[in-house]
């Protein structure tokens, strides 16, 4: 059974955790933007809405 | 079971090796940089300003964007990237990316910025850019580029169109001005390209790309790189002439329009025989500078015209 499992390389280990850093880096400056880009176009006004 | 837990050793289902620096290569990171900087000086020049965040957001969407087209590129271009020397070591023929992973990674991205910029900043801004990556990926690189020796001088556009991005996402619109911007890059690229296709052209024949040397000889491309210099030259000082921009700018660009057309010039006089082609070596060197010097000349006319009118106000 354990000649079916892929068994990863240092190097492709290395290669994934360099990938999956990345992703993560470039999804958390998503949310940042997208949120302080809300607030900027909508300036004061994101404030006014009913209670 | 699932695929992933079986022993493959075709290469569609090959664990990658990429690391994100290879996929940071396929934007073309160098092409990007010009981008980028004549984008923002397209944002700068127009009369309106946007919030800092904002821009800094657009700048980002237009850079992503053009990375993408270059994945794109990198893509569909990766076997004719194989065969040349300037191009052999990019991620997908040195084989540290997949043309799979190139292809959903230039596709992603291309719809992310486009996005990007239609939600954040305006809607004429992402369509330019959408046309600008549609533009390189299509129009380039799948038709022009194996097909004609006026790929570079139609492709051109699409490395050209930067500013007018900057320009529209600023504005919402375009104008003559963002216009004349257009025009010089676009004019700026057949001498810059043909002075490299010169002393690369055994690379370009053996990928087997129609650029100009290869199609219609050395002494006819010299021809062309000077007649396209003697109108980048005049087209450079237009801004001024147009009153958009002051003598200053006027000064810089005439300068630096008569610096290249006499190192179009000496490509001219190049003779055949000439094998190290240190001319065309110098104009392509130089042309870098110029266009970088010129947008920054624009930029800098832009910012001070921009401080005396607040000082004034």
């Amino acid at each position: 059974m354990d000649n079916e499992m892929v068994t990863l390389t240092d190097r492709q280990k290395k290669a994934r955790r360099s990938r999956n850093i990345a992703i993560g880096l470039a999804l958390a400056a998503l949310v940042i933007i997208f949120y302080l880009a809300t607030i900027a176009k909508f300036g004061p006004a994101i404030l006014d809405r009913p209670l | 079971m699932a695929l992933v837990n079986n022993r493959f050793d075709d290469q569609a289902f090959r664990m990658s090796e990429a690391t994100a620096g290879d996929f940071f290569a396929l934007l073309k990171p160098r092409v990007m940089s010009l981008v980028v900087f004549t984008a923002f000086v397209g944002m700068v020049a127009a009369p309106v300003t946007i919030n800092p965040f904002l821009a800094v957001v657009a700048i980002l969407a237009i850079a992503i964007g053009a990375g993408a087209s270059g994945a794109l590129n990198m893509w569909y271009d990766a076997d004719i990237d194989a065969v040349m020397t300037r191009t052999v070591s990019r991620p997908v023929p040195a084989g540290r990316v997949t043309p799979h992973e190139a292809l959903t990674f230039g596709l992603v991205l291309s719809v992310l910025s486009v996005m990007t910029l239609g939600v954040l900043i305006n809607w004429l801004a992402a369509a330019l850019l959408a046309f600008t990556i549609f533009f390189y990926a299509v129009v380039y690189t799948m038709w022009l580029k194996r097909w004609t020796p006026q790929n570079i001088v139609i492709g051109g556009a699409a490395g050209a169109l930067p500013p007018m991005i900057g320009w529209a996402a600023v504005t919402g619109n375009v104008s003559f001005e963002s216009f004349v911007l257009f025009l010089i890059t676009f004019l700026w690229t057949p001498p810059h390209f043909w002075a490299l296709a010169l002393f690369k052209s055994d690379d370009y024949e053996r990928a087997g790309i129609p650029m100009m040397p290869n199609v219609a000889g050395a002494a006819s491309t010299r021809r062309q790189i000077f007649a396209y210099s003697l109108l980048l030259a005049p087209v450079g000082v237009a801004p001024w002439l147009l009153g958009y921009t002051t003598v200053g700018y006027g000064v810089v660009a005439l300068a630096l329009g008569v610096g290249f057309v006499w190192y179009a010039w000496k490509v001219l006089r190049m003779p055949d025989s000439d094998r190290v082609m240190r001319p065309a070596k110098a104009l392509f060197a130089y042309s870098l500078l110029y266009l970088f010097a010129i947008f920054a000349a624009y930029l800098a006319d832009s910012v001070v015209e921009r401080v005396f009118a607040l000082g004034g106000a």
